[in-house]
């Protein structure tokens, strides 16, 4: 049959092509939050030990389900998942990285770092109280800055995302009404605007509509260059969203007061403090199926941890403090084992 | 069922040390054939049961009511299907309204009014619209049309028609970002062209050309040779092409999500963003978990029976024709 | 299929005693007829253009010879989307030929008017027109849940699924057209059933069974929706056991429009031109295959 030597020849180009095959693959998913940042150390970390991280970013929720369905090594997700839901289905749950959500903007005749918010204007644009960009209430903490008289879009998330469960816990925590109806939570409600697929498609949307507002991770803001509001903290201030106001939010943090370090940065007091700022977890199971392919995931963060803070830095994500990091070695070494009882996390 | 050949088997064209085998090669072949024909109706049955089992909590727990239901909160885990069949039946609607008669023209252009040398590059031209894949549609979708549909149609048309009764609330665009249930109906429309003209002229074609003579030979223009011998000769058939379009629409993803807006709220604009089932779906599906991945299997479910139903109807009504 | 029947145009007419209004609505039908072809020509010509505007600008010969890169890294390509989509496609293909060529045989010649038959016709139908989205649903329950990951196989499995009933289709209407005579010449020398299939009916509908596949080919080709849940994407090359998901190009192109960084939406409409073309000059080819054989 003469199919036989195309199919032989197009076999060993297909053997051929995965080149490093004792190299190891490790499959993660969830959270767009973190993306950039997972994206850029995977890219680094390949280049100095031929491992790939191959991380899909399709939501925190997304994140969650497929953990629990065992269809990748690890889940990553911005909401922490509350201790007996970590407990129900054996997972051990860390944080890695902290950065901040921003609101963003495409306002015409305001240029970038023009426009200040409150949480509670916030609440009430995103609520459709507030419907135009010139309304009363805007151009208060706004004197100077010339404001249109055109219909304000709100994009909020169309997937489930821990991004929104941030970003809603915090509009919960400054404004009573939000906490009532639509409430915080990882998908909820939205009364008014459009639905954007990740903090990408959010940030796609907001550059496309003209008089849009949304809310992306800062990272999202930052690359591509979308204005993002300035924000008044727990104190009073406004402040700009960058490293310095993320580590001062995390400054006085205690990260053993939830189970799996599952902490919020969110309205923190303090003058610098930009106050929404988060932590982005990772989930594995405390027994996984496939030990081997954990302990590369474990070995990776361990190099994040180690080598990843400048990488960090440029994205303006904030590394987590030394002794956070220790913490979650110790966790690693006591938590996730494998069948045979042996810590998969070797120093 | 016995077949010709083996009334006509000749065991001595057998090899001696094949009969010890319970079975001869020619039986293997028929049962390898037979066999892969019913692997076909294991496959459907197999994604209609999967549907119907992983749909079946959502139905259960909603009753009928999960299809009237407007309400999609995932917080609440509360879940209807009403915003995402009203969006695909909405964009479906618009697909045809635009596509029949632009494939119609497309059809009789290509039957009886194109000169010969002209007729295989235009019919190829209309077929590759077909070919190209759906996703593509969509980015030409977001990123061409939809920006020009905003500034040339939406914004327009919603100064014009702003604080009228009826056309002040469904062509009215309180954002007019161009993605909305109108556009993915204009998107949708260009898919199905192809579809409903190949067919047609399929269709058209296979009418003796006695028929048209006959017509032409009384004096009939070419409009009245279409209106009064063509069209009631197939009429029923061209009806059974705009099904399967219709089928199409119903089920086309890709091309969809981009364009359509997906938003949970029903809205009575169709400049409005609205969400159709398959784009609901292609959302959602990675990050669902319990009683919404229930839910969308249970959307799932719907889509299948109303293409389903389409289909069967498309189905009986072109077969009309073939069978004279 | 294509019977370019000679068209019966109009004669030309001597309008002088014609009712006016008929006069209008002839012309008034052709005009609008002329303007609807010319719409869906302008249409093809547009969107074409767009994606040459668009892609041939990000086309750089690493384009094919890098992998994906990270957001607003410079550099990279899409090989590993390329060569990703490829296999898929390919596993694909082979799965679903010789169930669908088996099959399709088995409705020609075995078959035929019997009610097995027809409703399999039925089934085969309905599988042809089910939204393929439908279709990564089953997939995934069936192999991704199950193998406890997303992977190359359950990607080519789905896009099997969406191939074998074209390929019953073209098969079963490609062997009809074979004269009886040649199976009955067959028969006459004593060969079995099967024989008489593969050596005589088979080769006789040879092209138009090839290009069965080759429309197959080109459907599955630019299918995203059941690749969602099946193969999903990749950043890095695929592995040889096929598991962890497969970086293919539709669903790259999907993520990558989608994202607000420069030079990921590039990458994207350079694979979106990739496979426009590739599907394109598929379906000519087929076109033009079929086209010779029925002119014998």
């Amino acid at each position: 049959m003469k199919i036989l030597p195309y199919a032989a020849a197009f076999g060993l180009a297909v053997a051929s092509c995965s080149l490093a095959v004792s190299a190891a693959e490790i499959t993660g998913a969830g959270a767009t939050f973190p993306f950039p940042i997972y994206a850029r150390w995977a890219e680094a970390y390949n280049k100095e030990t031929s491992n790939r991280l191959n991380y899909q970013s399709i939501g925190s929720s997304g994140g969650i389900r497929q953990i629990r369905a065992k269809t990748v090594d690890f889940g990553a997700t911005d909401a922490p998942l509350k201790g007996e839901d970590l407990e129900k289905d054996g997972l051990v749950q860390f944080p890695v990285v902290m950065g901040g959500v921003v609101p963003v903007y495409n306002v015409q005749g305001v240029p970038a770092g023009q426009m200040k918010l409150t949480g509670e204007v916030l609440a009430d644009i995103f609520n459709g109280r507030i419907s135009k960009w010139n309304d009363a209430k805007i151009a208060q903490i706004n004197q100077g800055v010339t404001l249109p008289n055109a219909t304000i879009t709100p994009v909020y998330r169309s997937d489930g995302s821990g991004t929104t469960s941030v970003f809603t816990t915090y509009l919960s925590q400054v404004s009573e009404s939000w906490k009532s109806s639509p409430g915080a939570g990882a998908s909820v409600q939205w009364p008014v605007g459009q639905g954007g697929k990740g903090n990408e498609g959010v940030a796609a949307l907001v550059q496309q509509v003209q008089n849009s507002i949304g809310y992306v991770e800062y990272a999202y803001a930052k690359q591509n260059n979308i204005p993002f509001a300035q924000l008044q903290n727990k104190n009073g201030k406004f402040v700009s969203p960058d490293a310095k106001t993320f580590q001062a939010a995390a400054a006085d943090a205690d990260w053993k007061s939830a189970p799996g370090f599952g902490i919020s940065l969110t309205n923190q007091p303090g003058d610098e403090a930009w106050p929404i700022t988060a932590p982005t977890f990772i989930l594995v199971h405390k027994n996984p199926e496939k030990p081997e392919q954990v302990a590369e995931a474990l070995k990776f963060f361990d190099w994040a941890f180690k080598s990843g803070d400048q990488m960090a830095a440029e994205l303006d994500y904030v590394a987590l403090p030394p002794q956070v990091e220790d913490l979650v070695r110790v966790s690693w070494q006591a938590d996730i084992k494998d069948k045979s009882g042996q810590p998969l996390f070797k120093k | 069922m016995v077949a010709l050949s083996q009334k006509l088997l000749v065991t001595g064209m057998d090899k001696p040390s094949r009969r010890s085998l319970p079975l001869s090669s020619d039986q293997v072949f028929r049962l390898a054939s037979l066999g892969s024909a019913l692997l076909v109706l294991i496959v459907l049955a197999g994604i209609i049961g999967s549907m119907i089992y992983g749909g079946l909590p959502a139905f259960r727990e909603f009753g009928l009511g999960f299809i009237t239901s407007s309400v999609w909160d995932v917080q609440r885990d509360q879940y209807g299907a009403w915003v995402a069949i009203v969006g695909t039946l909405t964009s479906a609607l618009i697909a045809l309204v635009i596509g029949v008669p632009i494939s119609l023209g497309i059809a009789v252009f290509l039957t009886q009014l194109c000169p010969p040398w002209l007729k295989r590059p235009v019919a190829t031209t209309i077929e590759l619209l077909a070919a190209v894949p759906s996703i593509i549609y969509g980015m030409w979708g977001l990123f061409v049309f939809a920006p020009l549909f905003a500034q040339y149609v939406q914004i327009p048309v919603s100064s014009i028609v702003e604080g009228l009764p009826i056309l002040g609330t469904i062509l009215y665009a309180r954002v007019p970002s161009g993605v909305g249930v109108l556009t993915a109906g204009i998107i949708l429309a260009i898919m199905i062209i192809p579809f409903i003209a190949s067919i047609a002229r399929d269709i058209l074609d296979q009418i003796p050309p006695v028929m048209r003579e006959s017509a032409y030979g009384i004096g009939c223009t070419t409009w009245e040779v279409v209106r009064y011998v063509l069209v009631p000769q197939v009429g029923v058939s061209i009806i059974g092409a705009i099904m399967l379009g219709l089928g199409r629409a119903l089920g086309e993803t890709m091309a969809v999500t981009f364009v359509v807006g997906n938003a949970n709220r029903l809205s009575l604009s169709l400049f409005d963003p609205g969400s159709t089932i398959a784009s609901r779906i292609a959302n959602e599906f990675n990050e669902a978990l319990g009683l919404q991945l229930n839910a969308l299997m249970a959307l799932g479910c719907i889509l299948f029976l109303v293409t389903f139903s389409v289909l069967v109807l498309a189905r009986f009504l072109v077969a009309r024709a073939t069978v004279r | 299929m294509d019977t370019m029947s000679q068209t019966t145009t109009s004669p030309p007419v001597a309008w002088g005693r014609v009712r006016r209004s008929r006069y209008v609505a002839d012309r008034a039908l052709k005009a609008i007829c002329i303007l609807f072809t010319a719409l869906g020509v302008f249409v093809l010509g547009w969107i074409l253009l767009m994606l040459l505007y668009q892609g041939v600008s990000a086309l750089r010969p690493e384009v094919f010879t890098r992998t994906t890169p990270g957001p607003m890294t410079q550099g990279g390509g899409i090989a590993n989307a390329i060569a990703g989509s490829l296999v898929l496609t390919f596993l694909g293909i082979v799965v679903a030929t010789p169930v669908g060529v088996l099959a399709g045989t088995y409705l020609a010649e075995y078959g035929k008017g019997s009610k097995l038959a027809e409703v399999i016709r039925f089934v085969n139908d309905i599988l042809l027109a089910a939204p393929s989205i439908l279709i990564g649903l089953f997939v995934y329950t069936l192999m991704v849940q199950p193998m406890g990951g997303y992977s190359g196989w359950a990607g080519g499995v789905a896009l099997a699924i969406i191939a074998v009933p074209v390929i019953v289709r073209t098969t079963e209407d490609m062997l009809r057209i074979v004269p009886g005579s040649l199976r009955e010449a067959g028969a006459a020398l004593g060969a079995p059933m099967s024989k008489v299939i593969t050596k005589i009916t088979w080769r006789a509908a040879r092209a138009g069974m090839v290009t069965g596949i080759l429309l197959a080919t080109a459907r599955i080709a630019g299918e995203t929706a059941p690749l969602l849940f099946t193969a999903l994407n990749n950043n890095f090359w695929f592995r040889a056991d096929l598991m962890g998901g497969v970086a293919n190009l539709p669903v790259m192109i999907y993520q990558y429009a989608l994202s607000p960084y420069q030079n990921w939406r590039e990458l994207a409409w350079a694979g979106a031109l990739v496979i426009t073309l590739t599907i394109l000059a598929l379906s000519i080819a087929a076109r033009l295959l079929f086209r010779k054989e029925t002119a014998r």
